[in-house]
Order: structure tokens, then sequence, then C-alpha cells
């Protein structure tokens, strides 16, 4: 997993409630055996007509979010489906950051596993940020995880709050499977324990 | 005194192996169900990794997603669903997990598949790389939706990484009236909550009118609470839940049966346990419900009429409500009961139990389908369809002109073959009425098998209580 330090780009501007998985990446491009190559069908239903030319005025077709690398969007994003192709089609895409007032659980996890940074604020500042992103080209963000702070194109700071261990797993790009593989010993303790109480499973 | 503990407390305390210093808390995972559509790029992992599944026969997989509901003698016809299936079918083989292929009449839905072999148990925990694994909570078991990289780490290790959810209880007195399912009241439910009221919470439903639900009931409660944003549903166990369980092929026997159920008889909420949070409903009160947008909490009774958006007063509230009914292609106050329906599904992890088929089909006993109504009948397993085969449902669908197909998720999210057109309007079993969920440009009414059955034969979304 790539780390998340320090990031600078390109905020779009996403207000829209619930953004669900399916219109995140709609469920004929689930048949992937793959995690990547996903960025091109990110919003698909929303970023390309049915003749499967570009919707002029979405978002991410506006010539400043092309390469947009950080999302401020609408409270209870990515509410839905369990499907990771979510965030994998957000980070083929480029976007290694989401702000909004709230996330769907399923979501919020899936992104830590590939190096992207939900941001959860109070929707009072999220709709500041939302000012800022459209700004187009000069909608400039830079979010410091180390200090949890995000900077706005004019300077203007905010700080946000995010859980210790997770932070610290971005940070350093650490796999989560490795670090639970250190504590085998307790897992084996665990089943001992299991069978001996409850030999039915 | 010990602490009064919340069932979810019992079971959550009961599955820790490690507490860090900063809170986060390794659990054990009893029970894994794999499917085709999430699982590759995990046993993928595995193998770049040159790990292991540590406990193959604590896992169980089947293809469901992508899975033809038509005649299957030929395989599966598109290349890219023929390569996941196929896929699924060679990890299993190559890491020694249980397969159920399409032509085994155990093959079905995974949340389907998991309670009828008895593979999902009181007290458990049970995941899936599936959001609507919050099914098995009917059983008394924490069960919730992961992605593929919590499905490698529980291939892996069979623990997961995890935060505490708070928990809530939503209580529901009295009966539920005639005609009125538990699909009606989730529906309800989710109306009150919202999409993300549950979200951090695991929700347990008690009360009069959850106890006396079926386990086919509970298990559609407990399935749509993902829709409700809560992690997990769950129903503290009975005798319903070992009269259901009792002789399935994955449960225990004899002396260990006995040892079990001493156990989960213990599966309760303490008298006195704090919830973080609470909702009551009066169960007594409750009509028929309908989805009228793209999230299953705009949802109301088959009695209102079309919401305006010009009587919301917040605006992003608003301007969802205005994309919803542009998108449903609706307009403000047009009582639901005059919408008129292309297409009728009955199936899906939601309500594609025996059940839910014996209902639908005493609605349409000696009916006939609306002319220009598609009706399709999808068993949510091979061994729901024998069933419904032997009770003669099959024929009641046929003989009123629905199609009786293969088991499978079919047109609730619509990855196979059975997808609505562009414009197309559904009443639909399923669980999720997002835009383009059944298929693009496909508009979506969320019902109960009843209800589907009712607008089935008149043609239109139908208060199923005028026709029973």
């Amino acid at each position: 997993m790539e780390k998340f330090t320090k990031l600078t780009g390109v905020a779009a501007p996403l207000p829209i409630l619930n953004i669900d998985t399916d219109m995140i990446i709609p469920k004929q491009f689930l048949k992937t055996i793959k995690r990547t190559g996903l960025g091109k069908n990110l919003f698909d239903e929303m970023r390309y007509a049915k003749d499967g030319s570009e919707v002029a005025d979405f978002v991410l077709n506006r010539p400043a979010y092309r390469k947009a690398s950080i999302l401020v969007a609408g409270a209870n994003f990515g509410c839905g489906s369990s499907r990771e192709h979510a965030p994998w089609a957000l980070l083929d895409f480029g976007i290694r950051c989401i702000v909004a007032a709230s996330f769907a659980d399923i979501f919020y996890n899936n992104c830590f596993k590939n190096g992207i940074l939900p941001i959860k604020l109070p929707q009072a500042e999220v709709d500041k940020l939302l000012d800022d992103a459209e700004r187009g080209a000069n909608a400039v963000l830079t979010i410091d995880l180390e200090k949890q702070e995000i900077t706005g194109p004019d300077g203007g700071c905010i700080a946000f709050d995010i859980d210790p261990f997770r932070k610290h797993c971005l940070l350093n790009g650490l796999d989560d499977i490795g670090l639970t593989l250190q504590k085998q010993e307790k897992i084996n303790a665990f089943e001992g324990r299991r069978s001996r109480e409850q030999p039915w499973l | 005194m010990a602490k009064l503990r919340t069932l979810f407390d019992k079971i959550w305390d009961s599955h820790l192996v490690d507490v860090q210093d900063d809170g986060t808390c390794l659990l054990y995972i009893d029970r894994h169900l794999v499917h085709e559509v999430t699982s590759p790029q995990a046993f993928d992992g595995l193998r770049v990794a040159g790990r292991k599944v540590r406990h193959a026969e604590a896992t169980l997989a089947v293809a469901d997603h992508n899975v033809p509901t038509t005649d299957r003698s030929q395989g599966i016809a598109d290349e890219e669903s023929r390569i996941q299936v196929q896929t699924l079918e060679d990890n299993a083989r190559a890491f020694g997990v249980e397969y159920l292929p399409m032509d085994d009449i155990r093959q079905g839905v995974v949340h389907i598949v998991g309670p009828e072999q008895g593979f999902t148990l009181p007290g458990t925990t049970i995941v899936c790389g599936d959001s609507h694994t919050s099914t098995h909570g009917a059983f008394g078991a924490l069960a919730f939706g992961i992605g593929t990289s919590e499905v490698e780490h529980v291939l892996a290790t069979q623990t997961l990484v995890q935060s505490p959810a708070k928990n809530m209880l939503v209580r529901v007195d009295g009966p539920l009236p005639a005609g009125v399912t538990s699909k009606d009241l989730v529906l309800a439910i989710i109306g009150r909550l919202g999409t993300a009221g549950g979200t951090g919470y695991v929700i347990e439903y008690a009360g009069e009118a959850i106890r006396a639900l079926s386990m086919e009931g509970r298990m559609t409660v407990c399935n749509m609470t993902i829709e409700a944003g809560a992690r997990a549903g769950l129903i503290a166990p009975d005798q319903v839940t070992f009269d259901y369980l009792m002789g399935r092929p994955r449960a225990p026997k004899g002396a260990v049966w006995e040892a079990a159920l001493a156990y989960w008889k213990t599966l309760s909420s303490d008298p006195g346990a704090r919830y973080d949070a609470e909702l009551v409903i009066d169960a007594t009160e409750l009509v028929p419900m309908v989805t009228w947008g793209t999230s299953p909490e705009d949802v109301l009774p088959i009695t209102a009429s079309v919401p305006d958006p010009a009587d919301i007063v917040d605006g992003a509230k608003r301007a969802a409500v205005e994309r919803s009914l542009a998108y449903m292609g609706l307009r403000p106050g047009t009582p639901l009961e005059q919408v008129a329906v292309d297409a009728v599904f009955i199936g899906s992890c939601t309500n594609g139990r025996i059940e839910d088929l014996r209902a639908a089909a005493k609605v349409m006993e000696n009916r006939k389908v609306a002319s220009g109504v598609r009706v399709l009948v999808v068993p949510g397993s091979g061994l729901v369809k024998e069933q419904a085969e032997q009770e003669g449902l099959d024929q009641i669908f046929l003989a009123a002109g629905a199609e009786w197909r293969e088991p499978g998720c079919s047109m609730c999210l619509a990855m196979n073959a059975d997808k609505l057109t562009d414009g197309e309007r559904c009443a639909s079993t399923s669980n999720r009425n997002f835009e383009g969920r059944q298929g693009r440009g496909g508009r979506t009414h969320l019902v109960s098998p009843t209800m589907a059955a009712a607008a089935a034969v008149t043609g239109r979304l139908t208060d199923v209580r005028k026709l029973v």
C-alpha cells in the first residue's frame, strides 16, 4: 500500500447526498478479477452519456478537475454495496483523499486499505471546502496527515480527527495482514480455547 | 456486579483475540462466506504473498452474482462473468475451500445458502465480501459485510482488525396487522432512521412483532439493516431459531447439539443493559410500504402520494429529492397507487426464501399477470426452488404468466443478463433502489413479495390488502 503523508492537489466538488458505491462504480465493471484499470469507469453513469460520450458538466469532465486528487462530497458518501472496486476506481483515477460530513462504514474501512484518506468534518466546514473547490484550477488544497490539517487556497486551516492506529498505518503504508500475523500466538491461543469451549465450531 | 451487557457486547467480548493500547481490536471470525465478485483479488493477494487459507473448513464458496437464471446447461455466455465464476472455482480448489458449483442443488444466493446449510449459527461472527451479510444476524450472529482487502485478511488470519460498534435497540411493539410483512416493517424502520441513521451502530431488534416473525422474516429485517447504514442487525436466538437449525447439514448433532443449545440460550441482552440509542415502533400502525426515490430511505405507505420537493426546507435534501424524482420520472403529488410498472422482480437475498415465494404465489393464484408486464420469479437457492416446485408454487407463477427461473442474485443488481432497460419501471422485492441498480436508467420501487405480486397482476403499484 502506498503511504499517505502530505497531499497537495485540486479538490473537486461533488455536493450530492448519499453517493452510493453503485454510482461510484456500476456493477458491470465488477466482473474484473484485477484491482487496477477501473479509473476510466469511475462515476461511469454520471460521467458518460448513454452513447459513451462525456457529460460536459460532470465535475470530473470539466478541464479544471480532470486531474483532481481530492473529492469534497455530500454526507453519507460510499453507502450501499461493500465493493472495494469503489476505492480502487477512485485511486485508479487519482483520488487520494475524500472529505465529507460522514461516510458509510464499509467504504470508510476500505479506503484505509488502499492508501486513501477519508476525512470527516462538520457540514459547515465541508461547505467551506465546497466553496473553495468551486474555484476550478485554483481549488488547491493541501492535506497534511501528520499534522491533521487541511490548508485551503487562501491559507485558511482546518483541523481534522482520525483514529491514531489508522493514521499510523497510512503514514507508514503498513500492511494489515503482516501486522496481524505478528499476533499469531494470540490467535492460536484463542482457537485452542474456542475448540474446548465451543466444540461445535 | 458484572457490567450489564447487550447481545452485541457478549458476542464481541467472546471473540476478542487482542486489544491494543489505542483500543483497536483483533476480532476472531468463525465463518466466512465467499462469492465470485469480491474474492478474486483476495485470493490473488494470498498467492502473491505465499500465504494459505488459515481455516478452509470455516470458509464456504458459492457463485451467485453472475450466474444465469435461465438454462445453465451451456454454461455462462458472458465471457467476463464466466471467467469470474471459473476463477472462484479454481481458487476454491487451489486453497482447499468447499465450493458449491452452479449445478449443485445447494447453490444459490450466498446469504440464503449459509442459513440453509446450518453454516450460520448463533453467537458466531460471520463475514462475507458483501454488504448484505447482515442477513445472518437473524440467528443472533454478529454478521457484517467487508471489502476485498478484509476478505484476504480473514482468509489469511481468520481475524479482522475492528473497532467496537455502538448499540442501538429497535423495539417493535404489538403485532403486525394483516397484509403487512417483515419487508414493510424494515422499510418503515429505514424510513424512520434514514439511510445513514444506523452508521456506527449494530442494531438489535426486539419486541413482540420481531418475536412473532419466522426465521425468513427475521432474515429480511436483518438483511436490510445495512440500508439504514448500520454495521449489522441482531435478533436474539429463541425456539424459532433452534427449530430452524436442527438437522441442517452443518448444524451440530447429538450431544454437541445439546451443548451448543445450552450456550445459545444464554445469548440475549441482559435486562437493563444500556443502549446508545433506542427506537420504538408501533407495529399496529404500519401499512404496506413502497419506495418512490433512489435511496431506501425514500419510502412511504402505499396509501401516500409522491412527495413534493417544494415542501422540503433543507437545500441539500431538496436537491436530492428533485434528483430522485427526475430519475424516477415521477410528478409530485401523484398517488403511489397510480404508478404503472413494466416489470416485477421477486427474489434476492432479501426476499428469495420459501416463505416469500409462498406469499407471492398466494396473491397470484388464479390471477393473471397484467398485460405488458414482465415478471421474474427467482428462487434464492436450488433448495428453495425444489421446495417451491414440490408445493406447486412454480405452476401458480407460470399459470399467471410469470417466468420461473434458476437461483441467483439476478435482477437485484443486474450483473447477469437479468436487467431493466432505460426508463423501465419495476416493483422489486430486492434491497436497493439506487440509480442504475437494476440496469442503467431502470426505475426501482422496493416492496414486499405480496406487494410485488399485487403489482404484477394489476400492472401498477397496488395496496395488496385490497386483493386478499
